[in-house]
């Protein structure tokens, strides 16, 4: 299988004044196309820098990021911004819809960036997949927790990417709806194919992953296949 | 997906910009949150608005001038002389073909037989058809053609209603009495200024000599009216003749010559005008940066969130910066529209000072103007926030870091310099002198610098010495001051500058009114009589002492001419193109006094000033420094003065300082004693009556005794001053009125903004159990900080301004009025306080969850 994201000997350290806060050290991995892989660890433990870096959001002070089949560090910030916007999906804890926009409008913007025609009917399709169909010209303010992630999900869907990011998708919900949440989650991976890279802390649902990837003080103590666990 | 599907760097160019979608972004995020900053675009629809209506009604004043310059003539040209014309300007008149018309015109004091009242009037003897463009328009109509063959007066309308005359009544003119043939509604160049000072009183031409009051010293004009050919080249006839007439001490002047004199004149209060709406169009641009600023800091996040999937620096940017684009458009037409119609109002504001209607038109200048001045100061002033949306970092939706979009030190400096430069060339173009501009952009520059300097000091000596001791409402309330997503610098910016410019208004007009103030000094003359007779001097003292008034004044007047200037004859300096001696000089009949001491109103500035001239040789005068500087001439220069024929060498001895805001006398060149005794004069003399009953009867008995005598009632005079001061105050506040305003709106857009900032803090102060009361106190307590310290520095800043003004410009006493600090610093800070109360009523009296979901926060 080719890899889609290849992270070679990547570190990462913080400035504060005289202090230097190393965050990730000497962190090397590769992921698959289609596999779903799990980042796990305690808190400041260095796992969104990670996410952060493998989706080309920040430059890391050493290693590389090859993600796609490109080096990040060949490529400007328009051109990041450009595969991410080709190639990646992102789900964050916090939702972060645009909420100026409608629920329509937020799944819209990614095909809208692409210039992509027909964005209206998939991204209806897409919302009425995560059960929003009727709320689709409601405002994020208008809608609950776990609609927002869904609406975030069928935002991160609409382009259909080759590599999802998610950031602790479940952070910010009750367990109900989280696990409605992460159902959902797997359903349209698997339905498009999608390799999924997701931040958690949640070791039940890391567990649900084909490969975990254990973090401890910015060192990677373990990568392993959960088929074995 | 396989391998071939991943791109490389050479196909992941920066996505292209599409503008369509830009536009519905823009669109989509505006239609949402716009309403934020909808108080914004109506400070700059202010700003906009007053700049359009004083620019397109100076077009519309030049345009009129331009068109009715003939008709403000009467004439295609005048030949004028202060002398009676010689043989050679005769010549010159008939070489022309002959004057299509002739008047003389001077000041003297009319008689009013029924009621026996008298009044300084402009006496004009007119024979001809003039005006030949325009009209006398008169009461009956019949009377504007009939007054000269049936021997009558048109006297003035103003003057017909203050002494309620009727046509068929009489007035009386030096030895001659007219009947009235009809009120004078309006003439060619008068203004209503000139005719409050002395009304004018037309009379046929014939009737002059039998007045008696063309006698050698009267201060006469002559006038030579001529209509010229269809295809006549004016600019070639002035630039030919005018040197000649010129040598003879008379002048020519064509219609466009006096329409462009008369259009600069207006230019300059126009231009004070304009710099004052530019200053409301200022203070729309703090408004502008400072809504945007706080507008941005909202939307970083979504920036960020944009750029995290897939959306370029440029696209993030574009978005925001298509937005303020099209506030500013918007802007920018709502504000010409209402600039359109503020200066239909202008003509009836400016009534009185201008010779002719204006009428108003739509001119395109001023309209592109406005549009493109919406849409680029709201760009320009918008960018250094709009900024940071290009640097924002993706990375922030991952919450790693805080909201710390550092913008790059060349770009702020860029923009900044840009902002510097635009002031610099509006008001260059404005003023169209590269160093008042200068002086303009860099006041600007100091009164914001300061402002923003010592509101950073404020911040940071609170922060030093904080008050631990303080209840916990006053803590709060100070914490606000300087707590991240602060108002401080941006309310003391707007409440700062908008104070400073009401107060230096009020500091302005107490200079100007202090100066022309007679009232305070009680033993200032306020009766003078000009062209007193030497022979007649001692007779009309008599006169006024015997009434048991004292003289207070008799000064001798001597007129003289300039011959020749470090010896150059007048008429080489004014052939020779390169001179840069200035005209009046070379043209100007001085009336020149003789005494052996300084008055009040003069101070020595250069060399010593004989008070007694040596018995023989060169005569040391005196010269006042604007004289001295109009002449290039400066101690022991030679001057040589044609003294009514005799020609008598002087040398400049003493450069003096003159007052000449003063209410008296004064005198560009001042001969020593014992000198021009001898020489034709006629001598001015002053008094001072206690009320306006006795000073009407002296003037009726004067008048009497000796009609050739004019008098000035100063008191009356300082009424049309201070009318004349009433209605300019009336503009320049109407004026200002847009900048108060827009300051205002500023104010309520700044505070509503730094709702947004508060309304989280009061919620969760709400939340953890604080009552209405505590956080109207919190709010209440920080914006009367602000209020008060924004208005304080204003006015303070304003004092200093004005003390510079009254040194510098206006060289005088500078005694301040107290309304700025008993009126405007707590009106001001009244409406701070006001404003920001008004705007936590929403916290105050709905749940907190409420106020979050309605504020969308």
């Amino acid at each position: 299988m080719p890899k889609i994201l290849n992270i070679s000997h990547l570190g990462k350290t913080y400035t504060n004044g005289p202090k230097r806060l190393t965050v990730l050290d000497d962190i090397s991995f590769d992921i698959e196309t289609g596999e779903t892989f799990a980042i796990v660890g305690p808190s400041g433990s260095g796992k969104t820098t990670l996410l952060g870096l493998a989706a080309g959001l920040d430059s890391p002070d050493s290693g590389t990021v090859e993600l796609c089949g490109t080096d990040l560090a060949t490529l400007n910030e328009d051109q990041r911004a450009a595969l991410r916007n080709r190639e990646v999906g992102f789900i964050f804890q916090n939702f972060q819809l645009l909420p100026t926009l409608t629920a329509l409008e937020n799944v819209l913007v990614p095909l809208e960036l692409q210039g992509a025609k027909n964005a209206n009917s998939i991204c209806m399709e897409l919302l009425d997949k995560v059960g929003l169909a009727d709320r689709s010209d409601h405002y994020p303010s208008q809608l609950s927790g776990g609609e927002q992630q869904r609406v975030a999900m069928a935002r991160a869907f609409s382009s259909t990417p080759s590599i999802l990011f998610a950031d602790e998708p479940t952070g910010n919900l009750d367990e109900e709806t989280g696990e409605k949440v992460v159902q959902l989650l797997f359903e349209l991976n698997q339905d498009s194919n999608t390799t999924l890279v997701m931040v958690t802390h949640d070791l039940e649902l890391a567990q649900r992953n084909q490969r975990i990837l254990r973090l401890k003080g910015g060192k990677m103590i373990a990568n392993e296949s959960t088929i074995r666990l | 997906m396989n391998d071939t599907d991943f791109r490389t760097p050479n196909n992941l160019n920066t996505p292209r910009t599409n503008l369509g979608w830009l536009f519905k972004m823009a669109w989509r995020d505006g239609k949402a949150s716009g309403k934020r900053i909808v108080l914004f675009m109506a400070s700059i629809v202010l700003g906009i608005a007053a700049v359009v209506s004083i620019q397109s009604f100076s077009e519309n004043l030049k345009e009129n001038i331009g068109l009715q310059s003939k008709a403000l003539m009467g004439a295609d040209f005048v030949i004028d002389s202060k002398q009676p014309p010689n043989k050679r300007v005769l010549d010159i008149i008939d070489s022309l073909g002959g004057a299509d018309a002739k008047s003389i015109d001077f000041p003297s004091m009319a008689v009013f037989p029924n009621s026996g009242n008298t009044k300084l009037v402009s006496v004009k003897g007119i024979e001809g058809g003039y005006p030949f463009y325009g009209k006398l328009e008169t009461d009956p109509i019949s009377a504007a053609s009939e007054y000269q063959a049936s021997g009558g007066a048109l006297v003035d309308a103003t003057l017909m209603m203050q002494f309620g005359l009727q046509p068929g009544d009489s007035i009386s003119i030096g030895k001659i009495v007219l009947p009235i043939s009809g009120t004078l509604i309006s003439a060619p160049g008068i203004t209503g200024v000139s005719a409050s000072v002395a009304p004018p009183v037309l009379i046929p031409y014939s009737s002059i000599e039998s007045t008696g009051l063309v006698q050698v010293g009267s201060r006469v004009g002559y006038d030579f009216y001529f209509v010229a050919g269809p295809k006549q080249d004016l600019d070639a006839l002035d630039e030919k003749v005018d040197p000649l007439l010129d040598a003879e001490n008379a002048d020519l002047d064509t219609h466009t010559s006096t329409g462009e004199r008369l259009g600069r004149r207006y230019d300059n209060f126009g231009k004070f005008l304009n710099l004052v709406a530019f200053i409301a169009l200022l203070l729309g641009c703090v408004g502008i940066a400072s809504s945007v600023h706080i507008y941005i800091k909202e939307k970083l996040p979504s920036v960020a969130v944009l750029k995290c999937i897939g959306a370029s620096r440029k696209q993030g940017f574009l978005i925001y910066l298509i937005q303020i684009a099209v506030m500013g458009i918007i802007g920018g037409l709502i504000g010409t529209l209402t600039g359109l119609l503020v200066q239909q109002s202008f003509p009836l504001l400016l009534q009185g000072f201008l010779p002719f209607e204006v009428q108003i038109s739509y001119a395109v200048g001023p309209i592109v103007m406005g549009l493109s001045l919406g849409l680029f100061m709201s760009v320009l002033f918008a960018l250094s926030p709009l900024l940071r949306t290009w640097y924002v970092s993706p990375l922030e939706v991952l919450r790693i870091q805080e909201t710390t979009s550092q913008k790059s030190r060349t770009a702020n400096i860029l923009v900044l310099s840009s902002i510097l430069i635009f002031i610099f060339l509006f008001a260059l173009w404005l003023l169209g002198d590269w160093k008042y501009a200068l002086s303009f952009t860099f006041g600007i520059l100091v009164v914001f610098a300061l402002l923003g300097g010592i509101a950073l000091l404020f911040m940071r000596g609170i922060k030093k010495y904080f008050p631990k001791q303080w209840s916990f409402t006053a803590r709060q309330s100070l914490l606000n001051l300087f707590r991240p997503n602060n108002q401080t610098m941006v309310l003391i910016l707007a409440i700062g500058v908008g104070t400073f410019l009401i107060s230096t208004l009020y500091f302005t007009k107490d200079i100007l009114l202090a100066k022309t103030s007679m009232e305070a000094n009680k033993k200032a003359p306020n009766l003078i009589l000009l062209d007193v007779q030497t022979d007649q001097q001692k007779a009309v003292a008599d006169q006024i002492t015997t009434k048991g008034l004292p003289l207070l004044n008799n000064i001798p007047i001597v007129t003289m001419r300039m011959q020749k200037i470090k010896d150059r004859t007048v008429n080489d300096i004014r052939e020779d193109t390169m001179s840069t001696i200035n005209g009046w000089i070379l043209n100007h009949e001085f009336r020149v006094t003789y005494r052996d001491s300084l008055i009040s109103s003069e101070s020595l500035e250069e060399g010593n000033w004989p008070e007694i001239a040596p018995k023989e040789g060169v005569v040391p005068i005196s010269l006042s420094d604007n004289v001295a500087r109009d002449a290039e001439v400066g101690i022991g220069d030679r001057l040589v003065f044609n003294v009514q024929g005799m020609l008598m060498e002087t040398e400049v001895a003493s450069i003096r300082a003159v007052d000449w805001g003063r209410m008296q006398l004064n005198f560009s060149v001042l001969f020593p004693s014992g000198v021009l005794e001898n020489a034709p004069q006629f001598r001015v003399l002053t008094t001072r009556t206690p009320d306006e009953g006795t000073s009407a009867a002296l003037q009726r008995e004067l008048v009497k005794a000796f009609p050739t005598v004019s008098i000035l009632d100063l008191r009356q005079l300082l009424k049309v001053v201070d009318g004349i001061l009433e209605k300019i105050s009336w503009v320049i506040n109407f004026m200002a009125f847009f900048s108060i305003l827009t300051g205002i709106i500023v104010l309520i857009g700044s505070v509503r903004t730094s709702k947004y900032q508060r309304i989280k803090e009061s919620v969760l102060l709400r939340t953890l159990g604080a009552k209405s009361a505590q956080i109207l106190k919190i709010n209440a307590l920080e914006y009367a900080y602000l209020g008060i310290l924004g208005s304080t520095i204003g006015i303070l800043l304003s004092l200093v301004g004005s003390q510079l003004l009254a040194v510098f410009v206006f060289k005088t006493a500078f005694i301040p009025s107290l309304i700025p600090f008993l009126v405007v610093l707590p009106g001001i800070t009244a409406l701070v306080l006001a404003i920001g109360i008004l705007n936590s009523r929403s916290v105050l009296m709905s749940p907190p969850l409420e106020v979050l979901r309605k504020e969308g926060i």
